[in-house]
């Protein structure tokens, strides 16, 4: 696997103790119905929250609040300092400059190709060709799909989509990445190559990341592993060992009924926390 | 609790209205606000204009044809069959030109705008999209809606022309009229209100015709099933807002201008 640039200095690595994101009792419903209520959580630099949750808990819906997709009914949501509830969808877009999003299904635009859909920021920001080419191709090695330019997502396997959709949102050298189920549907071994992706980009450049999922194994390989960048490849952590940097949310009904370490969950005497982990 | 009812059916009517003001608005709005996607104008240009001319001169021609044999039968009880090419050209112009382009140009894109864009909404690229900071309503609304207006308004010219070629077609070939006299009458009989009119109702149509396609589409929810049922309901309102707005229209120049 290859290695992106480095990222340009920002706000966020100028001040690390400053959260990157920071939800306070937030609350959303459809039709009648409260999708999450009063949901309070925090994201600190160079952090990978893993949210985990049964089907219909809310996860997506969280992680579209933290980039501003959807707006709260109530509370108040931070993202780099700046509290985006009320935030004019221009300058959400400025915002969203640093933050890149990979969604449940990929969402590639169809009818482009992998190069086009990678490159779509950069084209937008009207970066120079030679630049986005450069670019492009970089982000595409990360994901080792170099070869797939010219190819359109129809003509690509659901795994190499969702690589490419990880190439599309890392492109820019986001400060803040949020995958939504970036392995759901995919086989265990496409899966693994994905979570090792994602554990690369928590590795290598430190970027915080909110991760959804409901695959329990991709989320403890991320919390007992860690990216070797000589062997390039992840690797256990020894004795045993967990990331410090990489902690957990567990939704349930539109709750956090968990917000801690590896360890504190995997002790956890909930019984709703000790039925869904087993 | 009657009254929470009423209030909920209200509000459930009302709020797609103001929805739908809204995105038109911002689609309009957005002419003076950067980026401009000209070349994705040019791209819808191309496919709504060029793709629907099949349709319009087929539409067009045969729509002259059959008014030129329809009223001939008519005016001959009369002895008056000298002045169909005056009825041909006045009813191209003002009505059928305008209202049949526009349906065909409904059918075929207010549905292709429904199902694009309800099928990118239900796959999460209209989201992606607004994620990787680029604004739909600039990107796929403001093109669709200024290209279906520029193409309509050249669409309805080509086939009034087609349609009068039409309904000379079937005078001089089939119902043995002169032709020189059947192009002095449909060119003598029109007059500056009945140009304007025809040209207007384009306009107007072409906005009712993207403006809804895209409405609906950004508004789709439920899978494939709910890309279908915009498709459908984009096409039904376009139609019955088309022919709604026709008859406004109508009343309001004849108000005017008499005619």
């Amino acid at each position: 696997m290859s290695t992106l640039t480095q990222p340009s200095s920002t706000a966020a690595q100028e001040d690390p103790a400053q959260p990157v994101v920071v939800f306070d009792h937030v609350s959303i419903g459809f039709e009648g119905k409260q999708v999450l209520e009063d949901i309070s959580l925090t994201v600190s630099t160079g952090d990978t929250r893993i949210l985990l949750g049964p089907a219909g808990s809310g996860k997506s819906v969280l992680l579209k609040l933290a980039n501003g997709l959807m707006r709260p009914d109530s509370g108040t949501i931070t993202v780099f300092g700046e509290e985006i509830n009320n935030m004019p969808e221009e300058e959400l877009f400025k915002l969203r400059g640093r933050i890149g999003m990979v969604f449940q299904e990929g969402a590639l635009f169809d009818s482009l190709t992998v190069r086009d859909n990678v490159a779509y920021r950069l084209m937008e920001q009207k970066v120079p060709e030679a630049e986005v080419t450069r670019r492009v191709t970089e982000a595409l090695r990360f994901v080792e799909l170099e070869q797939t330019l010219d190819k359109y997502p129809s003509q690509l396997s659901g795994g190499m989509r969702r690589r490419v959709a990880i190439a599309r949102a890392v492109v820019n050298r986001p400060d803040l990445l949020l995958y939504d189920s970036p392995t759901g549907g995919l086989d265990p071994i496409t899966s693994t190559t994905i979570i090792e992706l994602v554990m690369k980009q928590r590795d290598v450049y430190r970027t915080s990341s909110l991760l959804v999922t409901h695959r329990l194994q991709d989320a403890f390989t991320l919390a007992t592993h860690t990216f070797d960048r000589a062997q390039n490849h992840m690797v256990p952590i020894p004795d045993g060992g967990l990331d410090s940097k990489t902690n957990f949310l567990v939704l349930h009904d539109g709750h956090i009924v968990f917000d801690g370490s590896t360890h504190d969950l995997v002790h956890s005497d909930d019984p709703f926390l000790k039925e869904y982990l087993s | 609790m009657p009254i929470d009812t009423i209030e909920g059916v209200a509000k459930k009517l009302v709020l797609p209205v103001q929805n739908y003001a809204l995105l038109a608005g911002r689609a309009i709005g957005n002419i003076f606000q950067r980026p401009h996607y000209f070349a994705d104008l040019i791209v819808q240009a191309d496919s709504i204009g060029i793709g629907s001319l099949p349709i319009v001169i087929l539409t067009g021609f045969f729509t002259g044809g059959v008014l030129a044999l329809q009223s001939a039968s008519s005016l001959a009880q009369f002895g008056a069959t000298a002045i169909t090419g005056e009825l041909v050209s006045l009813s191209m112009i003002k009505e059928l030109g305008p209202v049949l382009t526009s349906l065909m140009v409904s059918g075929r894109n207010a549905s292709g705008m429904a199902s694009e864009l309800g099928s990118m909404m239900v796959t999460e690229q209209i989201d992606a999209m607004r994620a990787l900071g680029t604004d739909p309503l600039k990107k796929l609304v403001t093109p669709r809606l200024f290209a279906t207006v520029i193409m309509l308004f050249f669409l309805t010219i080509i086939s009034d022309t087609v349609g009068t070629m039409g309904g000379a077609f079937v005078s001089v070939f089939m119902l043995g009229q002169d032709g020189s006299q059947y192009f002095h009458t449909a060119y003598q009989v029109l007059r500056f209100p009945d140009i304007l009119q025809g040209l207007v109702k384009p306009v107007v149509f072409g906005f009712i015709i993207a403006s809804i396609g895209c409405f609906y589409g950004m508004n789709t929810r439920g899978g494939t099933q709910g890309v279908g049922r915009s498709t459908t309901q984009a096409v039904v309102v376009s139609s019955v807002l088309i022919i709604f707005v026709d008859f406004v229209i109508s009343r309001f120049m004849i108000g005017v201008f008499g005619r």
